[in-house]
């Protein structure tokens, strides 16, 4: 075992250039014979010398990829000292060695393009930096489309790009020829240019990035792995090498394809929920005319692969279909050295590329790679710091995107571990999103065999994951499914979309996959009407539920502490609060019951229930008497929206359920049927009027079959979550991660009501609050309603479209709907005013209320009106706007 | 007048000429069992043979029915079944990918048996082809016993004692064995409880020779389970049984025959057993990727010299000529080792005290009475096995084990190529490599494309024990599937059905060659 430490107590930095420009020749010649340029010289150049490991350090990394670097690179430059990175092979040995190179911001969401869009401008001020030869080309890259719904996509990519400030253009498919002398475009409709696209060599930028690292004093030892990771009353200690132990405040988890098992071998398990899938990319050998370096590369997504120019020739691969996942059972440093080569799996790829690019065909092959990427089951990567262990934070997962990535991703990392939360938000890529129920390896096979091919697949509004499903589900689900439910899945659980009723082409719903009006409009509609005229039934059992008690008072100390709202109130009553974190940002968006004096009931969003524990445990004191628990598998709920709820339930119960006897906002213990101990709430989560039920489990088939049956004279039906969205979004009830995140406050939202600035506590981000309501938002919540939008033949507003206002870039929606009240598309959003002296320009009524806003579907722009309150409290029912507002909001996709 | 004509090629061809003659018993055979069977000889002579072909080519010339594409494939695919092992069954992994298997009656009903179970109690894999003669009550018995023998045979001492235990106590007991059945191929109910009795006595007298800590040696297991059953269905038959109809069973399954070739897979253990005259054969990829046959077993029946040698050396020397007569035992029967077939074991003292106790039935049948001539010195037949060790090799891709049926119409290297070629193409074909050859993008599309091709023509057939069949069955001289020969040769009246082909029963066993691989260091 020999090792090789590259520090600067090592080697003196003003070696490294010397060094690196000599061994960059040798590369070269590697590069020719076929690999990469492997950074093999750097332990050739000097080995046999193992420099022991430091005892202490306080940042360890694990992973000496191109990810690992990044955070190490992005720490050392925020001022961190004693960074110890280990890497069990040598650097860049593992996918870093073997990716295709492709830094490209046409992504799917936008902190992905951000991220990408960083790594960009950072890998090509590297070379200048380091001056270590980067390969760095900026060749702009082109995505095609071959049909019309793919174009689409692309131009809804564009608008969002726009708003990032990303330069793009839509073009022609002649502009294509132009731009790319190989390309096929007989076939095409259009396509996107991003001229800011890159290519790089990947060993390289990760050699920059560890060269630099090492100028400001990063160790870098090679051929150390790390074996396990030490924790000590939740926090990491230290870690346990091949070579020695060391003790160390924070571990980074940077191991790629390894970083589940790392995670598994922690004395307190992580789990890091990704699984590898092999890809295969193809080398030629220079064609005749050598292809120049700064030829764009092409993304063809309908035909799976893309391209780009490689040493006069090209390099394409794609993503299959049919992936082929791997290392289920476990992997080993050897094996990712020698993955074969299978070329009978290639062969739809190998006709994409030739059908693409037909003039390759008398090209010569040098090359078919098998490149092993690791994937996750969302699509996302994994970030941040891990739930159960405190100075445990993970970067990896990064579905075959990890150059583009890593240094966006390196950056984010190094602010959250710098300041105790990232610069932007990131809870997509937050790997609280997933708890240990992501972490089988069946269900991690299962679903990146789907998630890989869905990288270059069509996604429409509202997709759903195929694979992996049916993991959790309420006792209610057979009842639901045979009544015709469609089902969507979030955090492991089967939520109802909408109930097909019965004689509906059922083969024709399940096409519904457009960018225009989808097939179930009536459906939801029916359900939406039945909702406001009569009374449905929503199973709503996937909310996190949690459970807070204590001896004396110190629950209500705690949530005093972390809510907004003022709990202490009388039990029974129901207090909508947000958690706040020190920002005065949204952290939880719950309804807290108070169920007795010192036990509360909160409910959060269902993707809450690992972000939310853990926030909680983060604050509380270690106290025996005080015990959270858990007990969202306890209770299904059951929501009954709609003016004839409370004759549903009174006629259940013999209790008067009528606004008098049983006031908003409330909560009661009573029998429903014969089952007792029903928790009875009186709100909907939508505005409208109605009761949730909750039900111990074991109640549930009985009581929803009483409400049925009592139910039936009322006209009752079930209903899903996309009527629910619906009712929820025309009463502009913003939900906690899609519309607010830790980086939105009460104020920006209009929901000062709900903060109780003299509630004698002194509230987590109280101070930040204060300090905005003084200096007031410079951004605020708006609901949208669309006008001269043709529902039936105009593109839907789905999320993520650009706002304008006055023909001025003002904002982003976070979510839309199709009202069936107002019978127009409703979007929710932010916008802020432009800035005209560089400080941000604070909100004013007038530019709310004055200018012509408009919406941006796909490139084209629809006129809507803003509004700051929801229609119905305008006209109809403006004498009860105060109650409504009182009443909540969150969930719905 | 053509179709007679080629049906002669294949006869001629095939060398199928002893399946003649019982042609003529067929026409009053008896509703019980077939005489017809091809391992009895013949009391016709060669001329007859002839004239009564030409009888029967009107028969085959007159319809001009053929079956369309999709009837030959249900027809083929009726029986088919196939099971993958999991891939993480928790334990070990497992060096046997799955089993595929098939058969295709001639006999009405068919004679053949097939089996295949997983040991719970202890490791491996069983697979076993059962070719029934004379019925079918023998061959179906083996198929639902002979594995339990086997398994119980295997089973260390402190398992033996859970099992007693249990059984003694009235708890459930642990289950020994996990069938993998199709579901054509039936238990008997009205016997189990004979049969478990039967086992029982078996394993309490293991237990008595058995002591704590000793594990059974898999070959002997083997020898042990295979006699133990032929003398647990020969004596079942002497003792009889109070329910008629059980009875009544009983006595068919043992004056009915069959042979058994018995696999058994445990890591890279591979053991055979075989009794008469199925065959297990081992595919054996070359390092060029073709394929070569290994056969694993002996046939036991006249053109196995040694085998010859045994049976007569088991008898007075007086005897030498009439042993075996034209190449069957006794003049009588094809393979010279099989289960039941009392006939051939028991004194002709007890085979009339047996018949005259027993049930009605069995008076009326003349097979049962007649005693074999020059019936001196029984036994003349026993079941024990012979039992081949093979240790596996990453080259050792799969195991056919096959009823005579198959073996008779394909040369076991043709088998081999046949399947071989059929796995490589859906599952593994060999990959293909540029190395440092010269090689455009276009040329390695067009071999892609042709290698895909090649896959989907085989994709026709899920199941490489159909694939196979289809090849025994309907192979031109040229060596490839004929639609139209098929068709016919499907299409037979049931009666005729026998003299062309014979009862046809596969089982391919797939290795994982990295398990084996890894296994072996």
């Amino acid at each position: 075992m020999h090792s090789c430490v590259w520090s600067c107590r090592a080697l003196s930095p003003a070696l490294l250039p010397r060094l690196f420009s000599e061994t960059r020749c040798c590369g070269h010649r590697l590069d020719h014979q076929g690999q990469w340029g492997s950074i093999r010289f750097l332990t050739t150049a000097k080995d046999s010398h193992p420099t022991p490991l430091p005892g202490q350090a306080r940042v360890v990394i694990c992973g000496g990829g191109i990810v690992g670097t990044s955070v190490a690179y992005h720490l050392a430059k925020l001022g961190w000292t004693e960074i110890v990175l280990l890497e069990q092979g040598r650097l860049g040995a593992g996918t870093t060695r073997l990716c295709a190179g492709i830094v490209s911001v046409a992504k799917p969401i936008t902190i992905e393009s951000q991220m990408a869009n960083y790594s960009n401008s950072l890998y090509e001020r590297l070379e200048e930096e380091t001056g270590v030869k980067t390969a760095f080309v900026r060749t702009g890259s082109l995505c095609l489309a071959q049909n019309q719904d793919r174009f689409l996509s692309l131009k809804r990519l564009a608008s969002r790009l726009k708003v990032l400030g990303i330069a793009c253009d839509v073009i022609k498919p002649k502009d294509v020829a132009k731009l790319h002398p190989l390309v096929n475009i007989h076939d095409l409709v259009g396509a996107l240019h991003l001229p800011g696209d890159a290519v790089v060599s990947p060993p390289d930028v990760n050699h920059a990035l560890a060269v630099a690292a090492a100028r400001h004093g990063v160790q870098i030892h090679e051929r150390t792995s790390v074996n396990h990771v030490l924790v000590e009353k939740g926090h990491v200690t230290g870690v346990e090498t091949d070579r020695g132990p060391i003790e160390c405040e924070y571990f980074v988890n940077c191991a790629g394809q390894w970083a589940y098992e790392l995670g598994q071998s922690s004395e307190v398990k992580v789990s890091v929920p990704l699984h590898g899938c092999e890809h295969f990319y193809l080398l030629t050998k220079p064609l005749q005319e050598p292809l120049p370096p700064s030829t764009p590369v092409v993304m063809d997504m309908d035909g799976r692969i893309y391209v780009r120019a490689w040493q006069g020739g090209v390099l394409s691969g794609g993503f299959e279909k049919n992936p082929k996942p791997i290392f289920t059972e476990g992997r080993n440093q050897l094996e990712i050295q020698n993955m074969q080569e299978d070329w009978d799996h290639f062969e739809p790829m190998l006709n994409g590329l030739l059908r693409r690019m037909p003039s390759l065909d008398s090209c010569e092959i040098h090359q078919l790679v098998n490149c092993p990427e690791s994937f996750t089951p969302d699509m996302r990567c994994l970030m941040g710091e891990t739930p159960g262990v405190h100075g445990y934070f993970v970067l990896a997962g990064m579905n075959s995107s990890g150059l583009s990535f890593a240094g966006g991703a390196g950056k984010y990392l190094a602010d959250w571990m710098t300041y105790g939360y990232p610069s932007a938000n990131v809870w997509p890529l937050d790997i609280k999103r997933f708890g240990n129920l992501q972490s089988s390896r069946t269900f991690l096979r299962h679903r990146v065999m789907e998630v890989t091919p869905l990288l270059y697949e069509l996604k429409v509004p509202r997709w759903d994951f195929q694979t992996g499903r049916q993991l959790r589900t309420s006792p209610l689900y057979d009842r639901l499914d045979t009544q015709g439910a469609r089902w969507m899945e979030k955090h492991g659980f089967e939520r109802a979309k909408y109930f097909v009723p019965a004689g509906k082409d059922l083969l024709a719903l399940d096409q519904s996959k457009t960018f225009y009006k989808p097939d179930w409009f009536d459906i939801v509609g029916a359900e939406v009407k039945c909702c406001k005229e009569a009374v449905c039934v929503i199973d709503m059992s996937s909310f996190t539920k949690f459970e807070l008690t204590s001896s004396g008072d110190q629950a209500l100390e705690l949530l005093q502490r972390l809510c907004a709202n003022d709990l202490n109130v009388p039990v029974g009553h129901i207090v909508h609060t947000g958690m706040l974190n020190e920002r005065g940002g949204y952290e939880n968006d719950c309804s807290v019951v108070r169920l007795s004096k010192n036990c509360f009931f909160i409910i959060s969003p269902t993707d809450q229930q690992v972000h939310c524990w853990s926030w909680l445990k983060r604050h509380m004191p270690s106290d025996p008497q005080l015990h959270l628990e858990d007990v969202s598998w306890k209770y299904t709920a059951l929501n009954l929206i709609g003016p004839r709820a409370m004759d549903v339930l009174s006629e259940l119960s013999y209790v008067s359920m009528t606004p008098e006897h049983f006031p908003s906002l409330f909560c009661k213990e009573m029998s429903v049927g014969y089952a007792n101990g029903i928790r009875v709430m009186s709100m909907t989560h939508t505005g409208e009027p109605g009761f949730m039920l909750y039900i111990p489990i074991e109640y549930a088939l009985h009581v929803y079959n009483e409400v049925m049956s009592v139910g039936q004279k009322y006209g009752i039906r079930n209903a899903g979550y996309y009527a629910l969205r619906s009712l929820r979004i025309e009463k502009f009830f913003a939900f906690w991660g899609q519309d607010l995140d830790s980086f939105t406050t009460p104020l920006e939202c209009g929901r000062e009501f709900r903060v109780k600035f003299d509630k004698h506590t002194d509230f987590l981000g109280r101070e930040a609050l204060l300090q905005q309501r003084q200096e007031g938002v410079t951004r605020r919540f708006i609901m949208l309603v669309l006008d001269d939008h043709d529902t039936e033949l105009d593109l839907w507003p789905w999320w993520g479209e650009p706002i304008y206002r006055n023909g001025e870039l003002v904002g982003v929606t976070t979510s839309s709907a199709y009202s069936y009240t107002l019978e127009r598309h409703v979007c929710l959003g932010f916008v802020s005013p432009p800035s005209l002296d560089g400080t941000p320009a604070v909100v004013t009524p007038d530019f709310i209320n004055r200018g012509d806003y408009e919406v941006d579907i796909a490139g084209q722009r629809y006129p809507a009106k803003a509004k700051l309150y929801p229609f119905s409290s305008l006209f109809a029912q403006q004498r009860r706007r105060k109650d409504d507002m009182e009443l909540s909001n969150f969930q719905g996709k | 007048m053509a179709a007679a004509c080629q049906f002669f090629r294949l006869i001629r061809g095939r060398e199928l000429g002893r399946f003649w003659a019982p042609s003529v018993l067929c026409q009053n055979c008896c509703l019980f069992h077939h005489p017809c069977h091809g391992a009895y000889q013949p009391l016709a002579n060669s001329d007859s043979r002839w004239n009564q072909s030409r009888a029967y080519r009107t028969s085959i010339a007159r319809p001009t029915y053929y079956l369309t594409p999709p009837q030959v494939n249900s027809i083929l695919k009726a029986n088919e079944y196939s099971f993958k092992v999991p891939e993480f069954d928790g334990k070990n992994l497992s060096s046997v990918m799955g089993f595929e298997s098939n058969q295709l009656p001639a006999n009405a009903p068919i004679e053949d048996r097939r089996s295949a179970a997983t040991c719970l109690q202890t490791r491996g894999m069983l697979y076993g082809v059962f070719d029934g003669h004379a019925g079918c009550a023998c061959a179906q018995a083996l198929s639902e016993r002979l594995f339990y023998y086997i398994a119980v045979s295997m089973l260390p001492h402190e398992t033996l004692v859970e099992l007693e235990n249990a059984v003694e106590s009235g708890r459930p007991l642990q289950p020994i064995l996990q069938w993998h059945k199709h579901p054509n191929d039936y238990f008997s109910r009205e016997a189990s409880s004979l049969y478990f009795n039967s086992l029982r006595t078996y394993w309490q007298e293991l237990l008595d020779l058995s002591t704590p800590g000793e594990k059974p040696d898999v070959s002997e297991a083997l020898v042990n389970a295979f006699k133990r059953l032929d003398n647990d269905i020969s004596l079942e038959a002497q003792v009889g049984d109070p329910n008629a109809f059980l009875h009544y069973w009983v006595l068919r399954v043992a004056f009915s025959g069959a042979t058994a070739c018995v696999a058994h897979v445990d890591g890279n253990d591979l053991h055979i057993a075989n009794t008469g005259d199925g065959r297990a054969v081992l595919g054996v990829q070359e390092p060029d990727g073709s394929f070569s046959a290994m056969t694993l077993s002996n046939d036991h029946n006249a053109q196995n010299e040694s085998e010859v040698m045994r049976v007569r050396s088991e008898h007075p020397r007086s005897e030498t000529k009439t042993v075996v007569k034209q190449d069957r035992l006794l003049g009588l029967l094809m393979p010279f080792r099989a289960f039941g077939d009392v006939k051939f074991k028991w004194s002709i003292e007890l085979q009339r005290r047996v018949l005259e106790s027993g049930p009605d039935q069995l008076h009326e049948n003349e097979h049962a009475k007649f005693i074999p001539p020059n019936y001196h010195t029984p036994p003349y037949l026993t079941a024990e096995p012979e039992i081949t060790r093979h240790r596996l090799r990453p080259q050792d891709r799969f195991l056919v084990i096959g009823s005579d049926g198959l073996w008779e119409t394909l040369h076991r290297q043709e088998v081999v190529r046949i399947v071989g070629e059929y796995l490589t193409g859906v599952h593994q074909q060999q990959p293909i490599s540029v190395g440092g050859y010269k090689v455009t993008l276009g040329q390695m599309q067009g071999l892609l494309q042709e290698r895909k091709a090649r896959v989907s023509s085989t994709f026709e057939d899920q199941n490489s024990a159909t694939h196979l069949i289809r090849h025994a069955v309907g192979s031109n001289e040229f060596g490839t599937v004929d639609h139209e020969r098929l068709s016919k040769m499907l299409s037979l009246p049931e009666e005729l059905a026998r003299m062309y082909r014979d009862d046809i029963t596969i089982i391919i066993v797939q290795f994982n060659p990295h398990v084996i691989g890894s296994q072996q260091n």
